[in-house]
């Protein structure tokens, strides 16, 4: 309607005035919502259905090249006869790390983020519809290689496990302090590379430790199996934390 | 660049609510960016026309607001301003603070028609 007349009419021919059609004023919607309200909601669920299932759920990260697949495929072997175990691959392009997986025989779905650096709990929630029919006692998700973007998207998982190769520098937690303040357990990989390194594991382990104080820390070298066991036994413990007590009449 | 899924998960909020609260154009937008969030604001305006693009939200002024971060110091019970995580407290050098403010990612408000 015109603000100066109050007709509805803004034809050439009848005008006496220039016509005047007032925009209405913005409102104000206060919201104060989260931004990753919705990712959350989607973790909250998935962490409802893996205690429910008693599936002790990890989220692997690292940087691109720290030997996650590798450390996965060799911890797979070690634990499959005893445990019944699903993986989700997370990588920008290609199935190659589900294959990896699969070939030793458990059941790997890919999720190939495209654009996307890090993996989000709705993607993770439709893989788990498809996986859960292996009633898997473990799921471990290898997360996009990136030590940036992964920290701040929970995917439900009940910890997430950061994964650093002493062939990256031992300031990486504090050039990444958020992956490792989120993490509950690191594992220093590759550490059979040690003796031709100038990497500093103390200092590493000091930086590791000024992010996050509670956080737990494992040397392993998936390529000759040292330090190993500590790492199976803590998946291990982790599990059994995870069982829904049973009363005993 | 989590940036560009951050703009898309706001617009799949504004969305949300434009149909909760009954709006059809989103004149701003307004958020709050912590300092610790790991979020960069220039980042984040630089995805934000492109996603919103075609949207109820396409055309909309993006503001962002980037509250400093709080440490509260446990043993001295101190708040204190801290640019970093892992910072000391700056009177006793106790350590861990405790992060009070600057990890927030939130839409504050919108101005719609």
């Amino acid at each position: 309607m015109c603000g100066v007349c109050g007709c509805g009419d803004d034809s050439q021919t009848t005008r006496k005035h220039v016509h005047v059609f007032a925009q209405p004023a913005p409102r104000v919607i206060q919201l104060e919502l989260d931004i990753l309200s919705k990712n959350n909601l989607f973790a909250a669920e998935n962490r409802r259905q893996f205690q429910e299932q008693a599936v002790l759920a990890l989220n692997l990260v690292s940087s691109p090249g720290s030997g996650k697949t590798t450390l996965l495929v060799e911890t797979i072997q070690s634990l499959q006869a005893d445990y019944a175990i699903a993986v989700i691959e997370g990588d920008q392009q290609t199935s190659c790390d589900a294959e990896r997986i699969r070939a030793t025989g458990v059941p790997a779905i890919q999720i190939n983020t495209g654009k996307g650096c890090h993996l989000e709990a709705d993607r993770i929630g439709q893989a788990w519809q498809n996986l859960q029919s292996c009633s898997p006692d473990m799921l471990f998700i290898e997360n996009v290689g990136n030590l940036v973007c992964p920290s701040g998207f929970d995917l439900g998982e009940a910890h997430k496990v950061v994964i650093l190769s002493v062939t990256e520098g031992e300031d990486k937690p504090l050039k990444y302090p958020d992956m490792f303040h989120a993490a509950d357990l690191m594992l220093l990989n590759k550490i059979d590379l040690l003796p031709y390194l100038d990497f500093d594991v103390e200092r590493c382990l000091a930086y590791a430790r000024q992010v996050n104080p509670a956080l737990q820390i494992l040397l392993v070298s998936a390529k000759t199996a040292e330090g190993m066991p500590a790492w199976l036994d803590w998946i291990k413990r982790q599990r059994l934390e995870l069982k829904p007590s049973v009363e005993v009449l | 660049m989590h940036e560009l899924s951050l703009c898309e998960q706001v617009l799949e909020l504004i969305q949300q609510q434009a149909g909760l609260q009954a709006f059809k154009q989103v004149k701003t937008v307004h958020l709050e960016i912590g300092k610790l969030s790991c979020v960069e604001a220039e980042a984040m305006r630089f995805c934000f026309d492109s996603v919103v693009a075609g949207s109820i939200a396409e055309g909309a002024r993006l503001e962002i607001e980037q509250p400093e971060a709080l440490g509260w110091c446990s043993a001295c019970q101190q708040l204190m301003h801290i640019e970093q995580r892992f910072e000391v407290c700056a009177h006793c050098g106790h350590f861990p603070l405790e992060i009070r403010q600057g990890e927030q990612m939130r839409i504050k408000y919108l101005e719609v028609l």
